[in-house]
């Protein structure tokens, strides 16, 4: 990644060949793996230097909060109370003392130090078997100061990886809308924030009704649609430049908008004379290319990660239902036919599964099902809730949620959640105003 | 009729089997949830709601009162209603939309824009296009009765601006429908 705050990580040792503590992700864990993290160990002298630059009284501390938090939320671990630890930061990093870490149940152990060394930030970590009492891991990072929240994120990734033997997926960030004001005349603004809510920035004033974010396969553009003009219209976004162009010339509304696999194309609904297709723009040569052709509408397209098929929402029965065609518009193929209406099929970053919105009786859905229709699994049930945007390990969902209103107005509320695949550790996304849309990041460290 | 009610009896019975059952199979699902026991609750006053007869605002679900209607002009609404999913004008529509076709006549200079709406109940992105298909159901209907296509511009909002901001059926079905807005 060609980020501006480059990163670089040391291997201080090998990893090990074979992983002793094993962590199950495929099944809901109803059992998290208890784990104690140990306050990153700070010398008195960086501690003070990192104090006046980062306001934090013990960067250490609060770099192992982050990490706490993630392992945490990601509902597969359960760090235990810091209270309970018997061994100092210091000293644990250097040679823990297994038997004391086994006594509060700790199964495996994260210690860590860090350092102040040429106005760079040095933090090293090391995970630890406790039964087996070995050494699993250990890296260090070096960075500028204000990156210290990453570093946390990465460390948590490292951790979850050799842990799980998956990619993690904490060192992202989300896209979303941000809401506020009455229902009936919504303020709806960009937002970007870090996976955990933090580092929230607003990309838009508020000034237009902007919808349905979603970043490009480098998490460097965004793809939305704004209502700039009262000409509802899909756009283009980088998120450093703060540079916004419109995607194409058509003569009508062009909305629910994704990058292909590559990040080369845009695919995206165009609506003309009472239906919508779908079209993509190739965003070097700019050359449009339509892909379905129906008096339907055919909308919420989503590509297979490796580009060669399509899923989109398209109602030619009737009612809104989940189909699957190649790249180019053929061999299209219904694939729900559960009872309900579906919306908003998103295929999985692994290929297997796509995500959607299911409507039946007056409830809304989010679920999954493999992508010839079979499996379907409803991971959850409300009032409303939809658009579902993947983690890019493809284990978590994230979506909005509506709640119930009356005519005044009162009791509004939109919120971002976050669900497993495995329909358990549902969470509610903590986000300084009323939020929808969320789009999630890939990895940005990778 | 006593066949009818007993269909209906029946019907209600096995309406009840269903939610039963449905119920039953959710907890397996989402033990961890603290919302689901909400929405529980939440669907038995939706379907408390539907029963409910909204006397004289109504037809099927298609809209019929009055409130939240503008004038184009002297004696001419300014919106049309439509039924869950539809497209369709019903036979008021129809009238309301000629009146503006008779009104647009009569004054060519006027441009509008018709502004197509879906309630709440829906994806986002299926119900820009649900607004944008009913949107061009009022404008393919003021051009058969004399309208020309370059006088009106269609715009779609799907759910994002209803008039009546309740969760119930019948401000649901306020906020489906399409507005025809002077531009000029």
């Amino acid at each position: 990644m060609t980020k501006k705050f480059f990163l670089i990580i040391l291997i201080l040792f090998p990893l090990n060949a074979f992983a002793l503590i094993e962590v199950d992700i495929t099944r809901g864990n109803l059992d998290p793996l208890p784990l104690a993290v140990s306050p990153l160990s700070i010398d008195e002298k960086s501690r003070l230097s990192l104090e006046e630059i980062l306001l934090k009284e013990n960067i250490g501390s609060e770099i192992s909060v982050v990490v706490e938090n993630n392992l945490k939320t990601s509902g597969l671990f359960n760090p235990l109370d810091k209270n309970a630890f018997l061994q100092a930061p210091d000293i644990a990093h250097l040679k823990p003392r297994f038997e004391d870490w086994s006594l509060i149940k700790a199964q495996a152990l994260i210690t860590g130090k860090v350092n102040y060394v040429e106005d760079k930030l040095r933090v090293e970590f090391r995970l630890w078997d406790v039964l087996a009492a070995k050494e699993l891991m250990a890296l260090a990072f070096t960075t500028v100061p204000t990156n210290w929240r990453r570093v946390g994120h990465i460390i948590s990734d490292k951790i979850y990886e050799r842990l799980t033997g998956e990619k993690g997926y904490f060192d992202t960030r989300i896209i979303y809308v941000a809401e506020e004001g009455p229902k009936t005349q919504r303020i709806k603004k960009l937002a970007i924030m870090d996976q955990d809510g933090f580092n929230n920035k607003f990309l838009t004033l508020g000034n237009e009704l902007v919808l349905t974010p979603r970043f490009n396969p480098t998490s460097q553009m965004i793809t939305y649609l704004s209502y700039f003009k009262n000409m509802p219209r899909v756009y283009l976004l980088d998120i450093e430049t703060g540079t916004q162009e419109v995607v194409g010339d058509f003569p009508g509304m062009t909305f629910a908008p994704r990058f292909s696999p590559d990040g080369k194309k845009i695919i995206m609904s165009f609506a003309n004379d009472g239906k919508s297709d779908i079209y993509t723009m190739d965003l070097e040569n700019r050359l449009v290319e339509r892909i379905t052709n129906h008096p339907s509408i055919d909308t919420s397209p989503s590509y297979s990660p490796d580009g060669k098929f399509i899923t989109f929402n398209s109602d030619r029965s009737g009612y809104q239902q989940i189909y699957i065609m190649r790249s180019d518009g053929s061999d299209v193929k219904r694939i729900s036919f559960g009872n309900g209406i579906y919306g908003t099929p998103v295929w999985s970053p692994r290929g297997d599964l796509i995500a959607f919105t299911k409507m039946h009786k007056g409830k809304f859905y989010i679920g999954v099902m493999r992508i010839d229709g079979s499996g379907e699994r409803l991971l959850t049930e409300n009032y409303y809730q939809e658009a579902p945007s993947w983690s890019p390990n493809g284990r978590v969902l994230i979506f909005y949620r509506e709640t119930k209103t009356d005519s005044s107005g009162k009791g509004f509320s939109a919120k971002l959640w976050s669900i497993d695949l495995t329909g358990y550790n549902e969470r509610l996304i903590t986000t300084l105003t009323d939020a929808s849309d969320p789009s999630w990041s890939s990895l940005l460290s990778n | 009729m006593t066949l009818s009610k007993i269909f209906k009896n029946t019907l209600l019975v096995l309406m009840a089997c269903i939610v039963l059952t449905a119920c039953a199979t959710k907890k397996e699902v989402e033990t961890q949830t603290t919302t689901t026991t909400e929405a529980k609750t939440e669907t038995t006053e939706t379907k408390a709601e539907t029963i409910e007869p909204i006397a004289g605002q109504m037809q099927g679900d298609v809209y019929t009162g009055t409130d939240s209607v503008g004038y184009l002009a002297e004696g001419v609404k300014d919106r049309v209603f439509f039924a869950t999913n539809e497209s369709i004008l019903t036979t008021a529509s129809r009238e309301t939309l000629r009146a503006q076709a008779a009104w647009l006549r009569k004054n060519p200079d006027v441009t509008v824009v018709v502004e197509g709406h879906a309630d709440e109940r829906g994806t986002r992105e299926y119900n820009l296009a649900l607004g944008e298909r009913r949107a061009n159901a009022a404008k393919d209907y003021l051009m058969t009765y004399g309208v020309s296509s370059d006088r009106i511009t269609v715009l779609s909002y799907g759910k994002e601006r209803p008039v009546d901001s309740g969760s119930t059926p019948l401000a649901w079905s306020k906020n489906r429908r399409s507005v025809t807005v002077k531009a000029n």
